[in-house]
């Protein structure tokens, strides 16, 4: 079993069988990212480039890190610093990296679509760090494999997904992986945030939060972009906070016990309280621990000799 | 012509039986005791898959001759392997399991057959990366020869002459098997 494709850019294309040696083989790398020496010599020799045309911390960061633990090279491109203000097409720009011999490419773009049009246009490896509105598969499969962790079953699991449904790439590839493992996904936001075709991909659609968090085993917290305010989405971020907020007693209404994920960054106060972003239940912080020993993962997946 | 279900097995010579490997491998216990004076500092690791059995069957003789356990641990040696740049896919990526500090430690790593000496490299690479043993040595149940890189072992439970063609087989009961060595031709 390997996995059969030079790109990583959705989860809507990965089998379940892919998507569980993506979650196996970080698991083997979790040993490795507790060890006093993080570093093991993979992909001595190889280029990471990461192409970031958003502004990202978390994302970037952990790729960067995860890139240097398995020894290899990595170079940070960001449009702000280069020739992509002066016009430049991103296709121009990847095969400019390429030419100096990148193995793989993390690209994250505001535009849906642009880490599958780059994996067509170049040889390298492309990895999508994120496209617009499209998916964030490597955020989702550190989702799965923190539930993994926890030793949660994913056939018949109850993901509730809270937020801006509509404008997250991360709420889409977590709906697409979970889905395809056997759980059982809900979707609970404002109409304005939840997509009228989303029923389609076999996702339970509830616009009020209680109704939705009854008998959940885990709980997605989505970011509220506050830059979309004054779009019309939400009237105020207060009522938002209101009526799709995670509060202590909110939580309650869940499973005893269920997980409380955020892809991070948190609006503290907004979409979720303080004590319960900082609770027992939640796994926040494991998740960021985790997402570097999944894309030590799939970097060590996608590094095979082309 | 019509190919079965099942890949046809390979004629196969054996070459150990089930006493032969208990014998040697109790032998081997032996010699990892005198040669260290007992069990002090030291620890047994054993390279995925088939020396990891190994090294178990190898703690138990000692735990059974001295009444002294041994501490055991389980090294993937696929991150350090000298052929991941050529290869076209990956391969599996297993656990290391290493549930004590090896430094100063004097450790025996055991693998079930010795051949080229690559895996055998990997497994120090690895080794070293997990901390400073203060020794290092090496139990085979199988030396096969054709060495590629300047690699012994300190112990061998038997020395068997073969053509780089060959394939040399350990099978364990561990693994569902009956346990023998078996060279299957090609």
């Amino acid at each position: 079993m390997s996995l059969k494709q030079k790109d990583l850019v959705s989860l809507a294309s990965l089998s379940p069988d892919e998507i569980a040696l993506i979650l196996e083989t970080a698991d083997s790398f979790k040993e490795v990212t507790g060890r006093e020496i993080k570093k093991v010599p993979a992909l001595r020799g190889k280029t990471v480039v990461n192409l970031f045309f958003e502004p990202s911390t978390r994302t970037r960061t952990s790729f960067e890190l995860a890139a240097k633990r398995l020894s290899a090279d990595v170079i940070n491109f960001s449009p702000s610093s280069s020739s992509v203000v002066k016009g430049e097409t991103l296709l121009d720009t990847a095969r400019n990296i390429e030419a100096m011999q990148a193995d793989i490419i993390v690209l994250r773009h505001p535009a849906a679509g642009a880490a599958e049009t780059l994996a067509r246009g170049v040889k390298s490896s492309v990895i999508n760090g994120g496209d617009g509105w499209h998916e964030h598969p490597t955020q989702a499969l550190l989702d799965l494999f923190t539930l993994r962790e926890r030793r949660l079953e994913f056939r018949g699991l109850r993901v509730t997904i809270v937020g801006d449904i509509a404008h997250s790439r991360v709420a889409r590839s977590n709906i697409y992986a979970l889905t395809k493992l056997g759980a059982e996904v809900r979707v609970v936001g404002p109409p304005t945030m939840i997509p009228a075709f989303l029923d389609r991909l076999g996702v339970r659609i509830c616009y009020d939060l209680d109704e939705g968090l009854r008998g959940a085993d885990v709980i997605m917290m989505l970011r509220l972009q506050l830059e979309r305010q004054g779009r019309a989405l939400f009237p105020t971020i207060r009522e938002y906070s209101r009526l799709y907020g995670l509060t202590a007693e909110r939580v309650k209404l869940a499973e005893p016990g269920a997980l409380i994920m955020h892809p991070g960054p948190i609006n503290r106060g907004v979409e979720i309280a303080p004590e319960v972003a900082d609770s027992l239940s939640s796994v926040i912080l494991e998740q960021v621990a985790n997402g570097v020993a999944v894309r030590m993962g799939i970097l060590y997946l996608l590094s095979g000799a082309n | 012509m019509i190919i079965g279900e099942k890949k046809e097995r390979k004629q196969e010579k054996l070459v150990m039986d089930q006493s032969e490997m208990g014998r040697a491998l109790t032998r081997i216990a032996h010699e990892i005791l005198e040669r260290n004076k007992g069990t002090q500092e030291m620890a047994l690791v054993g390279i995925r898959t088939g020396g990891v059995h190994l090294a178990h069957r190898l703690a138990r003789r000692i735990q059974e001759i001295e009444r002294s356990q041994v501490p055991i641990g389980e090294l993937d040696i696929t991150l350090y392997r000298d052929d991941l740049a050529i290869r076209k896919d990956q391969p599996i990526l297993r656990k290391t399991t290493m549930p004590f500090n090896i430094s100063d430690l004097k450790v025996v790593l055991v693998d079930d057959v010795l051949f080229t000496g690559r895996t055998i490299r990997a497994a120090m690479d690895g080794l070293i990366d997990l901390g400073r043993p203060a020794e290092i040595q090496l139990a085979v149940l199988v030396d096969r020869g054709h060495r590629q890189l300047p690699i012994k072992a300190t112990y061998i439970g038997k020395n068997i002459p073969t053509s780089r063609e060959e394939v040399v087989c350990v099978l364990l009961e561990e693994e569902g098997e009956e346990d023998r060595v078996v060279i299957l031709n090609e």
